[in-house]
C-alpha cells in the first residue's frame, strides 16, 4: 500500500537537499537526474503494486490523461 | 519462373513431375526453409507424407537468421538432425557498449546437464541443408517426404475438405490438391497474399543496415551491443556477432528517414564498417563485404493462423524485430508444434479440431514473442523525450548499480513459451516447480547415459520416485518411462517426493500428478489430442 500520510522526517530539510541535487544543472541535467532517482527509488521500493499506485497518484492533475 | 531472390547454393534442383492425374496429398508445405523442412522432416518420421513445394532449387543468399537457440537444436536432435550444434559458433558472453564505455555483459550459461548450448551462429542456408541432409537419409529410410524445386504456388483454391493449387514449373503448370496447406513462405507469403490476408500489429519506422563482412579480425566470440555508438555514421545502435567461416554479422541502425539506394552502395558501407572496426582495432583491417542488406521491421502477427484447411507457420504467420532471435527460432517452433497434429488428424486419428490447439498455441507464442520484440525496439528507439531519458538513464545507472542491469534491453533472446490456459492442456496436480507445469517444454538434465530429452520419444509417461504403466487411450499409447528422482528432483519435483508427467511428442508436458492415475493419464490423453 502506497504510503500518503506524511512519512518524511524534517520535510523542509528533505526538499532543501532535493532542490539542492539539481543546483547548477541544466533543465535537461535535470531532467536526467529525475529519471535516475526515479529508477533508483523505484528499485529501493521494489514493490510492483506500490510503485503503480505511485504511479496513478503523480498522473493525477499532471495534465493530459490517456484514460 | 521468376526468381523472387537470389540462391545460395541449389540444394534441391528441379527435377521433372509426372502430371498425367492430378494427385491429392494429405499434407503440403509451401516453402523448403527451416520452417517448412524442420515440418516435412516430423511429418515424415512419422509416417504422413509431406510435399514440400519451393519456387527457388535453394536457400536464398545472404546469411539471414544467424541465431539459433537451444530449444531449436532440441528440436533438431529430436529429429534425428544431430551435430547442428558443431557446425555453428558457440557464444554465450554479450557485452553492451554506451557511447564508448562498457556497461554491463551477460553470460547465457544454459542449465547445467543441457546437451546444447544457450545459442550458437550460424548462417541461415548451412542450417537448412543440415536439415535437407537429415531429410535425404530419411528418405533413404523409407520416409515419404519429398521436396520439390522450382515448383512454385500460382494458384490456390479452397475446395471444403481441400486445397486446390496450380503449380509453375520450367516444364509449365500442373495441379494438385492437398488435404491441408501449410505456408511456410516467409514474411512476403505468397500464399497469405493470395488469400488476401493481413497482419495486425505494429510497425515500427527504422532502417537497418546489415552487413556481413569476411576478416581475421582478434574479437571473441561475443555479440556487443553499442547503444549510441561512438564511431561515426554508424546511426543509434550497433551490432557485431560472429558467425563461422570468419565472417561477422555487423549491424546498423539508421533511423527511418534514408536514401536506401545510396545507404547501399559499396564505398557507403565500407564507410561505416571502417569507423566501426577501425575503433575497436584501432586499425582498420582487410575485409571482404559478403552481404548487405537494409530492412525494416514490424511487430505483428495475422490474427489466426488457421484458415479452415490452410495453415500459416513461421514468419509467414508472424513477424518480429531481429532482435532477441524470435523469428527462424519461433518458426522452427510452430512447425514442432504443428507435426504431432498434422500427423494425428491427417491419419484420422484425432479430430480437426487438435489444429485448433496448434494455432491457439502458437498464436500465444507469437505474443510473447511480440511483446518482448516491441520491449526491445522501445529501449532501443526511444519514442519521446521522457523514454529517452529513462533509457539513458538506465545506460548511466548500470555501470555502478546492479539493479538497473536488468532493464537495459538489447533484445529477449528466445526461449519457448511454455503455454499456459490453451486448449489441450491437463490438469497440475502436483506441487512442483512452475517451470514443468503443464504447457511448460521440458527441461533438459543430463542423466547417466545420454540427456532426458533422448528418453522423452513419442508420447511419455515420466514417473519420478514411483511406479506407471502404459496407457493407451483414444489410440495413442504412452509409454512409461521410470526414473530415479536424482539429478531430476530440481525441475521436475521441488518439495515433492514423487511425480508422474504425462509429456508430448514435442516434449511440452501436458500434465502432471503425485502419483500414477491411469484413468486421470488417459482423460488427459484424450483432451491433449482433442477428443474432449
Amino acid at each position: 500500500m502506497l504510503i500518503t500520510a506524511p512519512n518524511i522526517p524534517d520535510p523542509d530539510g528533505f526538499y532543501d537537499e532535493l532542490l539542492r541535487a539539481h543546483a547548477g544543472l541544466s533543465d535537461a541535467e535535470s531532467a536526467a537526474l529525475d529519471a535516475r532517482l526515479v529508477l533508483i527509488l523505484a528499485n529501493h521500493v521494489g514493490d510492483r503494486d506500490v510503485v503503480r499506485q505511485a504511479l496513478a497518484a503523480s498522473r493525477v492533475g499532471g495534465g493530459r490523461t490517456t484514460g | 519462373m521468376k526468381a523472387r531472390y537470389a540462391t545460395e547454393f541449389t540444394l534441391y534442383p528441379y527435377a521433372a513431375v509426372e502430371r498425367r492425374e492430378v494427385v491429392r496429398h494429405p499434407v503440403v508445405i509451401v516453402g523448403a526453409g527451416p520452417v517448412g523442412l524442420t515440418l516435412a522432416l516430423d511429418l515424415g518420421l512419422r509416417g504422413t507424407p509431406a510435399l514440400v513445394l519451393d519456387d527457388h532449387e535453394g536457400p536464398g543468399s545472404g546469411s539471414k537468421a544467424i541465431c539459433f537457440a537451444q530449444r531449436t537444436l532440441d528440436i533438431c536432435d529430436r529429429l534425428g538432425a544431430r551435430g547442428i550444434a558443431d557446425m555453428g559458433v558457440t557464444w554465450k558472453v554479450g557485452r553492451v557498449f554506451h557511447r564508448d564505455d562498457e556497461v554491463f555483459a551477460f553470460d547465457l550459461q544454459p542449465q547445467p546437464g543441457a546437451r546444447n548450448p544457450a545459442f550458437v551462429n550460424l548462417q541461415q542456408p548451412k542450417f537448412e541443408k543440415a536439415l535437407m541432409d537429415r531429410i535425404r537419409a530419411a528418405q533413404a529410410e523409407g520416409a515419404p517426404i519429398e521436396v520439390r524445386g522450382a515448383n512454385g504456388v500460382v494458384a490456390q483454391e479452397a475446395r471444403g475438405d481441400h486445397v486446390r493449387l496450380t503449380v509453375d514449373t520450367p516444364d509449365g503448370p500442373y495441379d494438385l490438391e492437398a488435404d491441408w496447406l501449410v505456408a511456410c513462405d516467409g514474411a512476403r507469403s505468397p500464399t497469405r497474399e493470395r488469400m488476401g490476408l493481413d497482419f495486425e500489429g505494429r510497425v515500427f519506422e527504422d532502417n537497418f543496415l546489415i552487413a556481413d563482412v569476411r576478416m581475421t579480425a582478434d574479437f571473441p566470440s561475443e555479440r556487443w551491443f553499442w547503444f549510441e555508438p561512438p564511431f561515426e555514421g554508424s546511426g543509434a545502435s550497433a551490432l557485431l556477432h560472429k558467425q563461422p567461416d570468419d565472417v561477422w554479422r555487423i549491424d546498423f541502425q539508421l533511423g527511418w528517414d534514408i536514401d536506401r539506394a545510396a545507404e547501399l552502395r559499396e564505398d557507403r558501407v565500407r564507410a561505416r564498417v571502417d569507423e566501426m572496426l577501425g575503433h575497436r582495432l584501432g586499425a582498420v583491417p582487410d575485409y571482404d563485404l559478403v552481404w548487405t542488406s537494409i530492412y525494416t521491421f514490424q511487430c505483428r502477427r495475422m490474427r489466426t493462423f488457421r484458415h479452415r484447411r490452410v495453415l500459416f507457420a513461421g514468419d509467414s504467420a508472424h513477424q518480429v524485430s531481429p532482435f532477441g532471435a524470435r523469428g527462424a527460432n519461433s518458426g522452427v517452433q510452430d512447425a514442432d508444434a504443428l507435426g504431432w497434429r498434422l500427423d494425428l488428424v491427417a491419419r484420422g486419428a484425432a479430430p480437426e479440431a487438435l489444429i485448433d490447439h496448434y494455432a491457439a498455441e502458437r498464436e500465444q507464442a507469437a505474443d510473447e514473442n511480440i511483446l518482448n520484440s516491441s520491449r526491445a525496439t522501445d529501449f532501443m528507439t526511444p519514442k519521446s523525450g521522457a523514454a529517452r531519458r529513462y533509457r539513458d538513464a538506465v545506460l548511466h545507472l548500470a555501470r555502478d548499480h546492479a539493479f538497473a542491469r536488468p532493464l537495459i534491453n538489447s533484445g529477449r533472446l528466445s526461449v519457448p513459451c511454455r503455454y499456459a490456459g490453451t486448449p489441450g492442456l491437463g490438469p497440475d496436480a502436483l506441487d512442483g516447480p512452475p517451470g514443468t507445469a503443464p504447457g511448460a517444454p521440458c527441461p533438459d538434465v543430463a542423466l547417466e547415459g545420454g540427456s532426458l530429452l533422448d528418453r522423452l520419444d513419442g508420447w511419455v509417461l515420466l514417473a519420478l520416485g514411483t511406479a506407471a504403466e502404459d496407457v493407451v487411450s483414444a489410440g495413442v499409447a504412452a509409454r512409461a518411462v521410470p526414473l530415479p528422482a536424482g539429478a531430476l528432483r530440481d525441475h521436475y519435483l521441488g518439495g515433492a517426493p514423487c511425480a508422474v508427467y504425462l509429456i508430448r511428442p514435442d516434449q511440452h508436458v501436458v500434465a502432471r500428478w503425485p502419483g500414477f492415475d491411469p484413468e486421470a493419464v488417459a482423460r488427459a490423453i484424450a483432451g491433449a489430442i482433442g477428443r474432449c
